[in-house]
C-alpha cells in the first residue's frame, strides 16, 4: 500500500526526524491560511501516488500566501499520470545547501532490509546506481540485532565530512529504521535529505510503501489508506477480495491464481490481442466472487470480449459455472464470453453451463485465440 | 528416487484442524502420503479422523512420531512462529502453504531456519508432490503422473496448467516443487535445480518463473555453469505494468528491474530452452527426453 508524502512525514516526525512544518489543504483558501501561518516562502506539493510530481508541475514554490493560493488552484484537480490531485501539502521552503539520499528497502537477494545512502540526492536513486555506483553505500541490517550505532555512523560519515552533520544524519537513519520496522514498510526513503546554510540536516521529501500483508495487524497504518487516490474499479475489486489491475486493452480476463492470470494475459498478447486487466479470483472461489468479478469487468466500456480461464484445483469449477450463470441472469452480457475450465468437478460445471446455454472448452490456447478474434469483432 | 519427499517421508501437519488444514490433510492421506501427526495447540491428545494423533506442540509431535516433514496451514499472523517452531523441533523439511506472511517476518524466519539446518519451502506456495509416492501441500494429485521431468515454479495454478498438459501428452514428472510467490522464500530455483541435477530419476527440468526479483537470472547462471541436464523455462508477466503487484507479493517490476524480457534474455544466454506459451513445454521437453 502506498501512503502519501504528508503521511510518511507524520510517521517520521513522530520518530523525531526534523522536517519543515507543513499542513494538508484541499482548497485555495486553506492553502492561503496555512501559508500565512507558516510565513515566508512555501512549497505547494500535490499529494498523489505517482512519481515525477515535480516534472508534471505538481510541486511549486510560492513567495506569498496569495501566490500559494493561486498556484494551489492550478495544482488541485490537476491530472498526474491519470490520477486527480485531491489535496496538497503546504510546507515551509527549506534553504538548501546540499541534497542527499537515505532509503531502506527489503532486498530480495540478501533476504534482509538494506539501507542505501548517497550524497547524490534529489534525483532517482536508480539512476545514481546505474551511472555512479560508487556514490551509493549499502548497509544490510541483520534482523536479529537491528541497526547498530556504528552502522548508522558509517552512513553519516559517508554523507558528510563534518562530525555534527554526520551525527545528525546517523540519528535520522536510526529514526528512519524504527519508522520502517514499526510501520511494517517494504520501502522508506528520504529524498532529499538536505543541509541548510546554518548547518541543519532535515528531511524535505519522504516516501513509504507499506507491505500489504502487515495491514491486518496494524490498523493504525491501514487507516492511512486514501481510497480517493485509487482507481474506482480497483477499489471495488479490493472490497470484493479480488486482486484486480486495470490495463488498456479490450480482452477482459477472469482467472484463478496469479501466475496463471499473468500467463493468460501474456497468451492474449501472443495471439495478437490486448488484455484489459489482471484479475485473480483466488483459491477457494465461491459463486459470489465470480459475480463481483464479472460486474467489475463489464463496467469497463473498453472491454470487447471476456475470457474465463479456470484451472480447478482448490477452486471448484462448478462454483465458477454457477457464478457465471447467476451473474449473467442478474445483468445479461452485452459482449461475447469465452469460457475455459478444467479440473475439479469439470463434468458438473459443463452440465450447468450447457443447461444455461453456454459452451466451454478445456483448452487454454483455443479459448484465448477465440476471445481475441471476438474482441476484434470477428466471428468465433 | 525423487527430490525432497518420497514414500518414506513422515509428514506432520501444523493447523490440521483448521478449514484448509483438515481438507488438505484428507487429500494428502487419500493420495497415500504418510501423515503421522497433526499439531493444533489445545487439541493435544485428540485424533484427526479417528486415526492421526494431534499434539499441542511440534516438539511433542516429533518426539512421539519421528516426523521429518511439516506442512503449515496456519493463518498469516502465526505462520512465522509456526515455521520457527518446526525448525526448532528438528524437522528437516518445512513446507509453508500460508499466503500473506509479512515480509519483515520472513527476514527473521529465513536465517533462523537456515542456522538450524532445515529446508524451508514457501511460504505462499502450493507445496510439492512426487507422483505416485507422496504429496505435501495442495497440488492436485490427479493431474500428475510418475516420470522423469522435474518441475519447479513460483506459481500454483500455472504449475497445474503445465503439469496437466505434460500428463495429457504422456510426459510424467519426477517431483513438482512450488517455491512460492513471495519476495523472500526459503528455497530458491537454484536449490531445486541442484536437487534435480543430483536426482538420477530426473532427466529434464521445467522451470516456471515470473516477473520480480532476480531469482530466475541467478538460476540461469547456475544452469549455464553447473548443470548438464536440459532445462526449459517460462516467464509469466510479459504484459505486466511496472510498479504493480501482480497478485503474488513478489511479482512486481521495481523501476526497470525484474522484467520478463530481462529474465528471458538471461535464459537465452544460458542455453535454457524457452517456452513462449505454457503448451510449448510439451514439445520442447519431448525433444530432450
Amino acid at each position: 500500500m502506498n501512503i502519501h508524502e504528508y503521511q510518511a512525514k507524520e510517521i517520521l516526525r513522530r520518530e523525531g526526524v526534523p522536517i519543515p512544518p507543513g499542513e494538508i489543504a484541499t482548497t485555495p483558501a486553506q492553502i492561503e491560511q496555512i501559508a500565512r501561518r507558516i510565513g515566508g516562502m512555501v512549497v505547494v506539493k500535490a499529494q498523489v501516488h505517482a512519481g515525477g510530481r515535480g516534472k508534471a508541475g505538481g510541486v511549486k514554490l510560492a513567495k506569498t500566501p496569495a501566490e500559494a493560493a493561486a498556484i494551489g488552484k492550478k495544482i488541485l484537480g490537476m491530472q498526474i499520470k491519470g490520477l486527480t490531485v485531491e489535496k496538497v501539502l503546504v510546507t515551509a521552503a527549506a534553504d538548501i545547501e546540499t541534497e542527499a539520499y537515505v532509503g531502506i528497502i527489503i532486498d530480495r537477494a540478501s533476504k534482509r532490509a538494506v539501507f542505501m545512502v548517497s550524497p547524490a540526492g534529489g534525483i532517482d536513486i536508480e539512476e545514481v546506481a546505474a551511472s555512479d555506483p560508487d556514490k551509493i553505500m549499502r548497509i544490510p541490517v541483520d534482523p536479529r540485532y537491528g541497526l547498530q550505532p556504528f552502522e548508522s555512523m558509517r552512513m553519516g560519515f559517508f554523507l558528510y565530512k563534518d562530525i555534527a552533520k554526520a551525527r545528525a544524519a546517523a540519528r535520522i537513519v536510526q529514526q528512519l529504521y524504527r519508522a520502517f520496522i514499526d510501520s511494517g514498510a517494504s520501502l522508506a526513503e528520504i529524498n532529499p535529505l538536505v543541509t541548510t546554510p546554518d548547518g541543519e540536516v532535515i528531511a524535505v521529501d519522504a516516501k513509504m510503501v507499506i507491505d500489504d500483508n502487515e495491514l491486518d495487524r496494524r490498523p493504525d497504518i491501514a487507516a492511512l489508506r486514501d481510497e480517493s487516490a485509487e482507481e474506482t474499479s480497483e477499489l471495488q475489486a479490493r472490497r470484493a477480495n479480488l486482486t484486480f489491475i486495470k490495463l488498456e486493452g479490450d480482452v477482459g480476463c477472469i482467472v484463478n491464481g496469479a501466475g496463471l492470470a499473468m500467463a493468460t494475459m501474456d497468451l492474449v498478447k501472443y495471439y495478437g490481442g490486448e488484455p484489459a486487466n489482471f484479475l485473480d479470483i483466488g483459491g477457494s472461489s465461491n459463486p459470489e466472487k465470480v459475480v463481483n468479478a464479472l460486474r467489475i469487468i463489464t463496467a469497463d466500456a473498453g472491454v470487447k470480449a471476456i475470457l474465463f480461464n479456470i484451472f480447478g484445483g482448490i477452486t471448484r469449477t462448478d462454483d465458477v459455472a454457477n457464478g457465471i450463470v447467476t451473474a449473467t441472469k442478474q445483468s445479461p452480457l452485452t459482449v461475447p464470453l469465452v469460457i475455459r475450465l478444467t479440473g475439479t468437478n469439470e463434468e458438473v460445471a459443463l452440465k450447468i453451463l450447457a443447461e444455461n446455454g453456454f459452451t466451454a472448452t478445456n483448452d487454454m490456447d483455443e479459448a484465448v485465440q477465440r476471445v481475441v478474434v471476438l474482441a476484434k469483432g470477428g466471428a468465433a | 528416487m525423487s527430490v525432497y519427499i518420497d514414500k518414506s517421508s513422515r509428514v506432520l501437519i501444523q493447523g490440521i484442524t483448521g478449514r484448509d488444514g483438515s481438507f488438505h490433510a484428507r487429500q494428502m492421506r487419500e493420495y497415500g502420503t504418510n501423515v503421522v501427526a497433526g499439531v493444533t495447540p489445545g487439541k493435544g491428545g485428540q485424533k484427526f479422523d479417528g486415526e492421526v494423533p494431534i499434539f499441542d506442540t511440534v516438539a511433542d509431535a516429533v518426539a512421539e512420531t519421528n516426523a521429518s516433514v511439516s506442512v503449515i496451514y496456519v493463518p498469516p499472523p502465526f505462520a512465522a512462529d509456526a515455521m520457527m517452531e518446526a525448525a526448532a523441533a528438528g524437522v528437516a523439511l518445512i513446507v509453508c502453504i500460508t499466503e500473506g506472511v509479512p515480509v519483515l517476518d520472513m527476514t527473521r524466519v529465513y536465517p533462523y531456519v537456515k542456522e538450524l539446518g532445515a529446508r524451508l519451502i514457501g511460504p505462499n506456495c502450493p507445496g510439492l508432490i512426487t507422483p505416485g509416492e507422496c504429496k505435501v501441500g495442495i497440488i492436485p494429485g490427479s493431474i500428475c503422473t510418475p516420470g522423469s521431468v522435474g518441475v519447479v515454479s513460483r506459481s500454483g495454478t500455472l504449475t497445474y496448467e503445465v503439469v496437466d498438459q505434460l500428463t495429457r501428452a504422456g510426459i510424467g514428472q519426477s517431483t513438482c516443487v512450488g517455491i512460492g510467490g513471495d519476495p523472500i522464500n526459503g528455497t530458491s530455483f537454484i536449490d531445486v535445480l541442484q536437487a534435480f541435477e543430483n536426482d538420477p530419476k530426473t532427466k529434464a527440468i521445467a522451470m516456471m518463473g515470473e516477473i520480480g526479483g532476480t531469482d530466475e537470472q541467478e538460476a540461469a547462471r547456475f544452469v549455464h555453469e553447473k548443470m548438464k541436464k536440459p532445462v526449459i523455462g517460462f516467464i509469466a508477466g510479459q504484459t505486466a505494468p511496472p510498479g504493480r503487484r501482480m497478485g503474488h507479493a513478489g511479482a512486481i517490476i521495481s523501476g526497470s528491474a525484474g522484467t520478463a524480457a530481462e529474465k528471458l534474455e538471461a535464459f537465452e544466454k544460458a542455453g535454457i530452452g524457452i517456452a513462449r506459451r505454457p503448451k510449448d513445454f510439451v514439445e520442447l521437453l519431448r525433444a530432450r527426453l
